[in-house]
């Protein structure tokens, strides 16, 4: 197995400041930057902090940026690099920083919070709920979410503007939101929350979110945009609202209520 | 330079004064989509207000069509209801392609991204202070997409009669055809693919339904929807050459600069 000097530079620091350091570190065939960081935590830097778990991309724990790039750092080769190139690794830079590539990423937890939950309606008389494959399967993609928070740290509507984040669930959010609006059991009607308090009016759908999505989903085109539109069904047609008028109108949100 | 204390400068984020740290070629594509928007806009502003050189018989300029203004002899197909208007018949109909586009979903990432820098490239800082996305007064206006959508839908139709009848020759006999038809026939293919790949059509289609079970026609026709979906942005440029490609064509059969290249 060959391997090399990895010219690999780390953000060092906390909330009262820091400094990127360069830690050359040698690397071998196939390893991804975890592995790096990893091995200049144990021979370089015993106080390195980082924040990782299962090493497979599926636990969301180690997203940091490489080279500037939203990445969970046990997904990102080495291998996708020249081998004299320069990668520097920092930590989220929309979240705050409590030390070295690990940062506070509450901000995600009070917005976790401020979404309603799921809410099934009563029982069929045997006892279960029921719902057809097809519309199982239209969620299953908003289901492979990793929390990894990648896209809520793209996303330049909070990463470039620290003053939005009270008033802005971001992409995760939508997502959550999205998947329950087109959930034939789901007893909320989540268009006004998600216009008003989740602030999906702020998107400006550039897609960054779905850029960085480390499991491929398709964030803005299978959830925001659709989202988008279900508000404007309620709030901006007034073809909607005109055949709610006059009963030709469709049935899907009967027995919801607002969220 | 930073580009705001509030965002990734901000006190509480990782002390880095790069606006980013990305060492890829980020600037191409924002840069590439500006110079290519910005020639066309002013390529179809230039003929859109020309008022001239949009008919070459059998072929109309998909810029001019329908043209319902005071327009030349032949190009009238649906009448001439706006006879008395006195600037180019073009400003008649443009407003309704050109808004399709103006709040096509995709062109809005675009733009936003190439014009306003809002943001230039993912994890890029934007220069901006002050951000309010789609909440107000203008850009609320976005959402009226679906209304351009159905008027896109009436337009795809006409260019659609347009290519129909490039099925003559310049004597208006049937059955003959030229090089005109067959850039009519790419761009009206191209045309109905980005009209018909469109987000608010998807979401017309099927996608507003919370039971795909219970719609089974709907969910075959979101679902193929969706399939064109994916490609909407591909199908928005192509077809933004191939309309700018069919006037260019008929400006230049129109001023006698070429002459049609008959196939039969």
């Amino acid at each position: 197995m060959s391997g090399y000097l990895l010219k690999l530079r780390i953000w060092r620091g906390d909330k009262d400041g820091g400094e990127i350091k360069d830690y050359p570190v040698e690397v071998s065939e196939g390893e991804v930057v975890l592995d790096a960081i990893h091995r200049v935590q144990g021979t370089q830097a015993g106080d390195l902090a980082v924040r990782w778990n299962c090493k497979a991309g599926k636990c969301g724990s180690c997203s940091a940026e490489v080279n500037g790039r939203p990445r969970l750092m046990c997904m990102c080769r080495l291998s996708d690099f020249e081998e004299d190139e320069v990668i520097t690794v920092t930590p989220m830079r929309s979240f705050p920083v409590i030390r070295d590539l690990v940062t506070d990423v509450s901000f995600n937890y009070e917005k976790a919070k401020e979404l309603p939950a799921f809410a099934p309606p009563e029982r069929d008389a045997d006892g279960k709920r029921r719902m057809a494959q097809i519309d199982v399967e239209r969620g299953q993609e908003f289901r492979k979410c990793i929390e990894c928070f990648l896209c809520q740290n793209t996303c330049h509507v909070v990463r470039d503007h620290e003053d939005n984040k009270p008033a802005f669930a971001g992409p995760r959010f939508f997502l959550r939101y999205a998947e329950l609006d087109m959930h034939p059991l789901d007893t909320h009607d989540r268009r006004e929350l998600a216009q008003g308090a989740a602030g999906l009016g702020m998107c400006n759908i550039t897609k960054c979110c779905t850029e960085v999505c480390p499991e491929g989903i398709k964030i803005t085109d299978n959830a925001i945009i659709p989202l988008k539109e279900r508000v404007v069904d309620r709030k901006y047609d007034p073809l909607v609202w005109l055949g709610n008028k006059i009963g030709l109108r469709n049935k899907d949100y009967d027995g919801r209520t607002d969220s | 330079m930073a580009s705001t204390d509030t965002g990734v400068t901000g006190p509480t984020r990782a002390a880095i004064e790069a606006r980013t740290l990305r060492t890829d070629r980020w600037w191409v594509s924002p840069l590439l989509t500006f110079v290519v928007f910005s020639a066309f806009v002013v390529y179809a502003t230039i003929r859109a207000f020309m008022g001239r050189d949009y008919y070459a018989s059998p072929y109309l300029s998909p810029f001019y069509s329908p043209c319902l203004g005071d327009c030349v002899e032949g190009a009238s197909d649906f009448g001439q209801p706006f006879r008395a208007f006195p600037l180019s018949a073009a400003l008649l109909i443009l407003i309704f392609p050109l808004g399709f586009r103006m709040t096509c979903y995709y062109y809005r990432k675009a733009y936003y991204r190439a014009f306003w820098l809002s943001p230039p490239a993912c994890a890029v800082a934007e220069p901006h202070q002050a951000y309010s996305g789609e909440t107000r007064l203008p850009l609320i206006l976005q959402n009226v997409h679906r209304y351009f959508w159905y008027a896109a839908v009436l337009v795809g139709l006409v260019l659609t009669f347009d290519t129909v009848l490039a099925f003559r020759n310049a004597e208006h006999e049937w059955g003959h055809m030229g090089l005109g038809t067959l850039l009519m026939l790419v761009n009206i293919t191209f045309i109905w693919l980005y009209t018909l790949s469109c987000h608010s059509c998807r979401h017309t289609v099927g996608g507003r339904l919370r039971h795909f079970s219970k719609h089974p026609v709907r969910y075959r026709l979101w679902t193929w929807v969706s399939r064109l979906n994916v490609n909407h942005g591909r199908y928005a440029w192509y077809s933004l050459f191939s309309v700018a490609l069919v006037d260019l064509y008929v400006w230049l059969l129109a001023t006698g600069t070429i002459t049609d290249v008959r196939f039969f």
